[in-house]
């Protein structure tokens, strides 16, 4: 590509990346004084406070688990769809991105009104005389609520991987002896990790800094990571220690990039990032 | 050919582009419009057009906070704002408004003399009163079957994961503190703790920690008890009628919504008119009854029905209103109460 295409990419990119990653770096190290500002790590060091790691636990955790279900759920998922005996790929493509048309805090709202105690679950649970369920302002309800916000965004990946497999490689494979079950852990899945690499990491970071879905369907009391930054900009105003918990966050996160790409192996050219 | 007509059919696309965009840009003066949203009767804002020959732009805001960064940020000048009391106190702090001259807005003669000239603004120099309430407690009568009077109710463990709470740090610390008889505005770390203390007590009991979505699940019987503001109290009452709302014994915080002009606003004349239009007192009746808080215009109150005007919990009396504190703006001692709220939740 010409130099001259590539510039205003670059001006977007200084303006509205690297630009307000410096802002957040400043108020993160620095602490305001009667005249202006100097240096500190004070914002770090509130961080590391009890109260500040059981927030950050607790939303490693949520995160974790969110995404283990989303590939659990996904990955099968995937599987079916790029199969060759599924004729309707297309109408269940269309299936999982549809709900994504809609707004996302929309869709969460809806969540509200199913999970609630006179909710459409509860009065189906005692038209069925059964006794009703308590799922609204749980920690299950937080982590319902970001799987199904984010198992598109694990399918889509694997699906877009397992479809381009190539069919002789695993026809191959069954020639050669392979049983089912071995074809699938010898060749299925890992021409496949790619994908689960993507998926895994766009639900991860997703579900690590999300507010709104702890704050609906938590009820407020799951403060998670998101919630505390959220928090500190809109009602305290304290943006240096908000700006510090986004640096930690950005540090946890490619952290976890760094990890998920030493399995994501030799396949780079597959990955979808 | 067919190259040359696609280009003047380009140019004839611009020029009527022009001259539509030129037709919505008359000679009429703008007055940009910021407030929450819900929050006006938008016949009203018709209504001003037409008498004043102005264009109204109307935007809307759901928190102080957003209403905050967003003039802070700057790139957007309006010409009337709605700010809360404690905000109102943040942006004069912060030099972010700009004098009114009373002089201009006869009307605010109308407005309750108690509820002029408070802490906040001790001459009226920047704002005037646009609706007030207070904080209290919205209970289910079918699911409560005691008299509430207390703050005590929402420490009672017989309505286990029946309470709502409101994920207000401010609020929420605020009744804790009024049950252990400390001030609203403490800046004393101990007592802090304590209400903190007692705020993770309750914990256990709360069955969720809500702001806008309170009074929709108070409405819909999912929960006996919520603390509430006055004004989100009276709308659940009209919706459900089994809900009523009691200002406890112990206290309560009563605050305003102001209007107010932010610096840097280009059409001042308008907003000074806008302001007075509000104060007329048919106009502050139809706003009042539109949006159900207590307004502070009496004129406009002498008008409204028997029943709401006389209902000591949509406007109390003298002794509710001396027993009663106002938010002050903490400054860095909101920390604090952000560190404790943060311990509660985290609990």
């Amino acid at each position: 590509m010409k130099r001259s295409t590539l510039f205003p990419y670059l001006i977007w990119m200084v303006l509205f990346i690297v630009v307000p990653m410096f802002l957040v770096l400043y108020y993160a190290f620095t602490v305001p004084t009667e005249s202006g500002a100097t240096w500190s790590l004070e914002n770090f060091a509130r961080f590391f406070e009890p109260i500040y790691l059981k927030v950050l636990w607790r939303s490693l955790r949520l995160a974790l688990f969110s995404t283990v279900i989303c590939l659990i759920i996904g990955y099968p998922a995937a599987m079916v769809m790029a199969g060759n005996a599924f004729e309707r790929k297309s109408v269940v493509l269309l299936l999982f991105v549809v709900p994504m048309w809609m707004n996302f805090l929309l869709r969460t709202y809806a969540w509200l009104t199913i999970l609630e105690r006179n909710g459409v679950i509860n009065v189906l649970l005692a038209n069925l005389n059964l006794p009703s369920l308590n799922i609204l302002y749980t920690e299950g309800a937080v982590v319902l609520g970001m799987v199904y916000n984010f198992l598109p965004f694990m399918v889509l990946p694997i699906y877009s991987v397992l479809s381009k497999i190539d069919r002789g490689v695993v026809e191959a494979a069954g020639d050669l002896g392979a049983n089912s079950l071995q074809v699938f852990a010898k060749v299925i899945f890992p021409l496949s990790l790619p994908g689960v690499v993507s998926g895994v990491t766009m639900v991860f970071m997703p579900a690590l800094t999300t507010f709104v879905i702890s704050r609906l369907l938590g009820g407020g009391q799951f403060t998670l990571i998101g919630n505390l930054i959220e928090q500190q900009f809109l009602v305290v105003g304290d943006w240096g220690f908000g700006s510090s918990i986004s640096v930690v966050m950005i540090v946890l996160i490619l952290l976890s990039m760094a990890i998920m790409s030493f399995f994501e192996g030799e396949e780079k050219d597959v990955a979808l990032w | 050919m067919a190259k040359k007509g696609r280009w003047m059919l380009c140019v004839l696309a611009l020029v009527v582009f022009s001259v539509l965009l030129t037709g919505c840009k008359q000679d009429k003066p703008t007055l940009y419009v910021y407030n929450w949203g819900d929050y006006i009767d938008e016949d009203i804002l018709e209504e001003f057009e037409k008498e004043f020959n102005m264009r109204v732009v109307y935007d809307t805001f759901s928190t102080n906070e957003d209403l905050y960064v967003k003039l802070k940020s700057g790139g957007s000048t309006y010409d009337v704002i709605f700010p809360s009391d404690y905000m109102l106190t943040r942006m004069l702090n912060e030099n972010m408004l700009e004098k009114i001259d009373l002089g201009k807005i006869p009307n605010h003669r109308h407005i309750d003399a108690s509820l002029m000239g408070t802490v906040y603004d001790p001459k009226n120099e920047y704002s005037l009163p646009y609706m007030w309430g207070t904080i209290g407690i919205l209970y289910n009568t079918t699911l409560v079957n005691q008299p509430i009077d207390s703050w005590d109710a929402l420490w009672d463990s017989r309505y286990a994961k029946e309470i709502l709470m409101l994920d207000s740090q401010r609020d929420s610390l605020a009744v804790a503190l009024i049950r252990l008889g400390y001030s609203i505005n403490t800046l004393d770390k101990q007592e802090l703790a304590e209400a903190g203390q007692l705020l993770k007590e309750q914990k256990p009991l709360v069955l969720a920690y809500v702001v806008d979505e309170g009074k929709d699940k108070m409405v819909s019987g999912e929960a006996a008890l919520a603390l509430t503001w006055s004004g989100e109290a009276m709308y659940a009452i009209s919706e459900n009628e089994d809900l009523a709302y009691a200002i406890p014994k112990e206290g309560t915080n009563v605050w305003f919504d102001v209007m107010a002009v932010p610096k840097g606003a280009q059409n001042l004349e308008g907003a000074l008119q806008f302001m007075d239009f509000l104060n007329r007192p048919e106009i502050a009746l139809r706003n009042a009854e539109y949006i159900g808080y207590a307004t502070p215009n009496l004129a406009a109150r002498e008008m409204l029905p028997d029943e709401i005007r006389n209902d000591p919990q949509a406007y109390p009396g003298q002794a509710v209103l001396e027993n009663a504190e106002f938010f002050v703006h903490l400054g860095d001692t909101l920390k604090d109460y952000d560190r404790i709220w943060t311990e509660v939740k985290a609990h």
